[in-house]
């Protein structure tokens, strides 16, 4: 007998035995069951574009912060005395403590880019519309999730910003009407910032919120394999199905999703690590300046901005004057401008899901709704000068015009409807001006008449153009997906 | 729960209402205690009796204090200001009167005794929480009457550097600032002329 044959022979017996493996598991746990269910025979559209490699890439940020954050824990002193040294003493004396360190904040900044941009995918494309209602419900209660994840992880280095960052959000639940002061209290544990709250902190940022970010992630993805994957000309490729009965334009996740995403988390860490390596602070936005200064409850830092990707609702947040003695209605604003996208599917009901057959005014607008929220970011970060402040007032009108115009447009509409739509769009924004005026008196110029012009002509150009124009008539959706 | 279905026909001899009853109080029995145990770790998270006890009362030596100067003490966390004003800050406070919000300190930001021209207990001595009524920043003591970047026509006050409130030399919030109240003046007593205890007044001594 030949090697050759002694190979094969140990080859097929390998084989065997693993299929022997194979049945053995799977007549005790349906491994092969979850493989194909999930992934080998899980059908997702052909036509996927670059949009969607975000989903797969926040899943590897989330598998990333979870493991940079357990052995940042092995050294990290949640201690109001120790905490800042702490993570001196990772950045310092433990080995490859830094890098392990700028992975999990330079992740935190990337966890936001790629959300961000996976939620303005969802825009694009009508993702959360039927039936995919709970499947953004869930996407949005992780957005939410993410962002009490981020701001708690934010006061553990006890740095100057750290505090004041606290200090400041947490002085938002004190403005709620009636409870608001115990609420504070409660939050804190204190009556003020202490390391109490920071011990709290630590606890929710820790195992709590990763809890229900994991269990929600978990949902989130069995909604998404219940319904399946939309696409990018937001057809139902469910309803044409081969005589397989498989989706005639789908092809199996694994190996062709899996390896594009492949790809594209390589893509993605070649910028991840290059900020990691040779910008983390990122010029004060990932990590800012103040908090390489140990906390300090008498001294106020010069100028508070929360981390960027908390900036545009901060921006909202300032630019609400007070209103009878309450800060409240600043605080409303902004937390009506994330509760509000928790309704998008009620609120665009539009049956034509993507914005490639939704007629040109659409796309305009989704691209208005995105440059509003990013100079709003932009604002968030500076200081509130009255120019800015105005600015920021006018944008924030734009942001929820968004949401209106979506409203409109969920059906076509006739010009009688659209002229009266126009008109009461324009009435609340003249109303919201008066109130406005009547409490700044003499400081309003003309700056701020001129500034009517950013949500006024918005209204304008999405409400009133469609009733002499055909720019909003939807297109023809085609009946299979394009390429 | 559907009686109509095969599978669901109880065995001979069950009492289904009996059963119902018991499934509805088991199930209110167990809403109940769940109920018991949230109390217990929700109340956890108030401010414990340490955190309480620290909140306990300070006193200020005032003798050394002299006209126009501010000591800053630490009362539950908060930087409490105790400043010896001079005749001359007292005239101008009375010139900005028309541009303050509150300025009869009709809002509920001081105890009693502290509701007058200059929200004090002495006209001189002002005792005022510093953390601004905004979102809680600290606003820098600026006495001097003398145009500054933030105001040109500045008669002495507080300035808030986190988002541009301003206030008077008694603490009285501006019109048109984000800070919606005056500063708070906290509750304190004079011990005598020299010694004052911030956090304490004969009120809440009882």
């Amino acid at each position: 007998m030949s090697n050759a044959t002694d190979d094969r022979d140990f080859f097929d017996w390998l084989g065997e035995r693993a299929t022997a493996l194979q049945g053995w598991i799977d007549a005790r746990f349906p491994m092969t069951d979850f493989w194909e269910a999930h992934v080998s025979k899980y059908y997702a559209p052909k036509n996927f574009n670059f949009w969607y490699i975000f989903g797969g890439i926040a899943l590897v940020v989330l598998v990333l912060q979870i493991v940079t954050g357990i052995f940042l824990t092995m050294n990290y002193k949640p201690d109001a005395e120790k905490a800042f040294a702490s993570v001196e003493y990772i950045m310092r004396d433990v080995d490859w403590g830094w890098l392990i360190r700028y992975m999990h904040s330079t992740g935190a900044s990337a966890f936001f880019v790629v959300v961000y941009l996976h939620m303005f995918r969802g825009l694009m494309y009508g993702s959360y519309k039927k039936p995919r209602e709970l499947l953004w419900l869930f996407g949005m209660a992780i957005y939410l999730c993410l962002m009490a994840e981020a701001f708690m992880g934010y006061l553990l280095p006890w740095g100057q910003m750290s505090y004041w960052g606290a200090q400041v959000i947490i002085s938002l639940f004190g403005t709620v009407p009636g409870i608001g002061p115990g609420l504070a209290e409660w939050i804190r544990g204190d009556y003020y910032v202490s390391d109490i709250t920071l011990n709290r902190f630590f606890a929710l940022h820790v195992i709590a919120l990763p809890l229900v970010l994991c269990g929600l992630v978990l949902f989130h993805l069995i909604a998404l394999h219940s319904v399946g994957s939309n696409n990018p000309d937001g057809i139902e490729i469910k309803k044409k199905l081969g005589p397989d009965g498989v989706p005639l334009d789908g092809i199996p996740f694994h190996p062709y999703y899996t390896v594009k995403d492949t790809m594209a988390v390589i893509g993605f860490f070649f910028v991840f690590f290059l900020i990691v390596f040779f910008a983390p602070e990122m010029g004060g936005y990932f990590l800012e300046h103040a908090n390489f200064e140990a906390a300090n409850a008498l001294k106020t830092p010069d100028h508070i901005a929360p981390v960027w990707y908390f900036t545009p609702f901060y921006a909202m947040l300032r630019a609400v004057p007070s209103f009878l003695g309450s800060q409240f209605p600043g605080v409303a604003v902004m937390g009506l401008a994330v509760v509000i996208l928790f309704f998008l599917p009620w609120i665009d009901r539009n049956p034509v899901k993507s914005m490639r057959y939704r007629g040109p005014l659409y796309t305009l607008l989704l691209l208005v709704f995105a440059a509003a929220f990013a100079v709003l970011g932009y604002l968030g970060v500076k200081p509130a000068t009255p120019v800015f402040s105005e600015l920021a007032f006018r944008l924030t009108e734009v942001y929820f015009l968004f949401f209106a115009i979506s409203w409109v447009y969920s059906e076509t509409r006739g010009r009688a409807y659209l002229l009266k739509a126009t008109a009461t769009i324009v009435a609340v924004l003249v109303l919201a001006d008066v109130a406005r005026f009547s409490v700044m008196g003499d400081l309003v110029t003309r700056f701020h008449y001129l500034m009517w012009l950013l949500p006024g002509g918005a209204t304008l150009m999405f409400v009133l153009l469609p009733a002499y124009t055909k720019l909003n008539d939807p297109l023809p959706v085609p009946e299979r997906v394009t390429h | 729960m559907s009686h109509d279905g095969k599978h669901d026909t109880p065995a001979e001899g069950v009492d289904l209402n009996r059963r119902h009853i018991l499934t509805v109080a088991t199930s209110l029995a167990g809403a109940a205690g769940v109920a018991a145990l949230v109390y217990p770790f929700l109340a956890s998270m108030n401010p414990s009796e340490r955190a309480r006890a620290e909140g306990a009362p300070v006193e200020v030596p005032i003798a050394k204090l002299e006209p126009g100067e501010q000591t800053k003490v630490v009362w539950r966390g908060k930087s409490v200001s105790v400043i010896r004003r001079t005749p001359e800050m007292l005239e101008k406070m009375k010139e900005v009167q028309g541009d303050l919000l509150d300025p009869d300190s009709k809002e509920a930001q001081q105890p009693a005794y502290a509701v007058n021209e200059f929200r004090s207990r002495k006209p001189e001595i002002l005792v005022l929480v510093t953390n601004c009524t905004h979102l809680g920043c600290s606003p820098a003591f600026s006495p001097e009457a003398v145009p500054q970047e933030f105001e040109p026509k500045w008669k002495g006050g507080f300035y808030c550097p986190c988002h541009g409130s301003k206030f008077d030399l008694a603490g009285r919030v501006y019109k048109n600032v984000p800070a919606p109240l005056n500063l708070v003046v906290p509750p304190y007593r004079f011990v005598n002329d020299d010694l004052i205890v911030v956090g304490e007044d004969e009120e809440t001594r009882g």
